[in-house]
């Protein structure tokens, strides 16, 4: 039975998951649109984050540090895959690049099996944020309240990175053509590198600030990755503006349709998806005849 | 006083189909070069050959004194050389501004905008419009514009007239004309002739990926059958 305060309260966890997958979306939208590789390990990197986070939330039981580090790390792991492995598949054709990121994802899965074990591991909500806020007619768990706020502050930041800053007008055309960026002198794969850790960062940033709200195991990135292949689809492949839209459709479709039956959720997903590659190809805010 | 650009026996390939053979050129400081020849014959190939954005199988080419068949695009603009590429490349989600400011960024020495827009005042109307929604002749503007933001020591220039209208042509082909007696170094690909030659000092005719005459503009006037012969005109 659908309650009026049910759904309200599944409209809010739609906002607040599809934040998130706005978040990790644009991550590999300006992975793709720059560098032109499909990274299949976007999904390990959201999982990678959590458990970076994971990490330094029991080193220093601060939520905090969990997040910045959790991020951090990913900066790191990102640049240093696209500078060690990626960069030698820039000149071999895509679906070499698909397989040496789906292998890459499959390393980072088994490698925190290895070290952490398939049982699950917990980060707690800080204590500011725990508990419930009464809202209207219905009550809400804070924390949610909070993923929304951070994911919201997190893509306002990438947007004024890539809007405001002479760097992200070197993303923003590198998306475009990075083969013209680099004949006008910049060094494009100092900012593919760039790039790369950024997007990796974007995953493992909303991997720590979901890890509370979910449980943490190795397998948690590869129903993200396939959803946020789905979002980027909607949105329009390599648009920053498209993938934020998209991953707001997307948590909405997963949250209200969880609410009728839990087990169409993802099949609603490819319906949407499918009715956008039908009516409007490039997605709804692409651009005609981006590569 | 060496040439600014010499290139010998140049080996560039797409692929497996071997465009350029053996292709030898020099362009001295200050000087206009047209390169000249059919479609396909290998011009912007050779152009993307001596920026980097195909890397040559064999041969030299040596950039004012640097030798540059093995760095890429990034590394030899660096050095002072840009390309007018045949198809503009503008960034269409830029502004004009945006564009000329990105082609600035890692300029060691670099045009003042209100330069660039004296010399096109058009592109001051329209520095706020989004590269998409510019005309073909304002994008070509914009494209030329933005390889002299970088003030570089020598412009390749490939099809810079190529769909413009009449009027459009006759802008850009003083504005170049212009450029050329300030003493800039210029490389032009044109299927327009009659444009070419009114810019160039010399003139290199390629065929089917060899360089088959070296003339100079008044050699040209001279014998104009070598034109008839290899382009057909």
């Amino acid at each position: 039975m659908i309650t009026w305060p049910n759904f309200v309260s599944q409209l809010f966890n739609g906002l607040a998951s599809g934040a998130l997958l706005a978040l990790i979306s644009c991550g590999l939208t300006i992975i793709y649109g720059t560098l032109g590789v499909l990274n299949l390990a976007h999904g390990a990197m959201f999982m990678l984050g959590g458990y970076a986070g994971y990490v330094a939330f029991q080193a220093t039981g601060s939520y905090v540090v969990a997040v910045a580090f959790g991020a951090l790390f990913l900066v790191v792991v990102g640049a240093v895959i696209e500078r060690v492995v990626i960069r030698q598949f820039y000149d071999r054709p895509p679906e070499d690049q698909i397989l040496v990121t789906f292998g890459i994802g499959i390393v980072i899965v088994e490698l925190v099996r290895l070290g952490f074990g398939s049982l699950t591991k917990t980060v707690p909500p800080p204590s500011w944020a725990a508990g419930v806020t009464p809202m209207g007619f219905l009550i809400y768990p804070t924390y949610r309240i909070v993923v929304l706020a951070i994911a919201a502050a997190a893509l306002a930041a990438l947007y004024i990175v890539l809007y405001r800053t002479r760097l992200g007008m070197i993303v923003r055309a590198g998306i475009e053509d990075s083969g013209m960026v680099g004949m006008l002198g910049i060094n494009v794969y100092r900012v593919f590198m760039l790039v790369f850790g950024v997007g990796a960062m974007a995953a493992g940033f909303a991997g720590i600030v979901n890890a509370p709200v979910v449980s943490l195991t190795p397998d948690l990135g590869e129903s993200i990755l396939v959803q946020t292949f789905v979002v980027v689809v909607i949105g329009g492949v390599g648009s920053f503006p498209g993938a934020i839209l998209g991953g707001l459709i997307a948590g909405e479709i997963l949250s209200l349709t969880s609410m009728v039956n839990p087990a169409y959720s993802e099949v609603m997903l490819f319906v949407v998806m499918t009715l956008v590659l039908l009516l409007r190809p490039q997605g709804l805010l692409g651009l005609k005849g981006r590569a | 006083m060496s040439a600014l650009l010499e290139v010998e026996s140049l080996n560039s390939y797409y692929g497996d189909s071997h465009i350029l053979f053996d292709v030898s050129l020099t362009v001295g400081r200050n000087e206009v070069v047209a390169l000249l020849g059919r479609n396909g014959a290998g011009k912007s190939t050779t152009l993307k050959s001596l920026i980097g954005a195909v890397r040559p199988r064999s041969g030299r080419i040596t950039f004012d004194g640097t030798a540059t068949q093995h760095l890429p695009p990034y590394a030899i603009a660096g050095l002072g050389m840009q390309l007018v590429p045949e198809e503009r490349r503008i960034f269409g989600s830029l502004n004009v501004e945006e564009n000329l400011v990105l082609a600035g960024l890692t300029a060691k020495s670099r045009w003042p905008l209100e330069r660039i827009y004296s010399m096109f005042p058009r592109l001051q109307e329209r520095r706020r419009s989004r590269g998409t929604d510019l005309s073909g002749g304002e994008q070509q503007m914009l494209a030329i514009a933005r390889a002299l933001v970088r003030d570089p020591k020598i412009v390749l220039l490939d099809e810079p007239f190529e769909g413009l209208a009449p009027i459009i042509v006759r802008d850009l082909l003083g504005i170049c004309r212009q450029l050329a007696e300030a003493g800039q170094t210029i490389v032009v690909v044109e299927q327009n002739i009659q444009a070419a030659m009114t810019l160039a000092d010399r003139v290199y005719i390629i065929d089917k990926g060899h360089i088959v005459e070296e003339l100079t503009a008044a050699g040209v006037r001279a014998r104009p059958e070598v034109l008839h012969r290899y382009l057909g005109v």
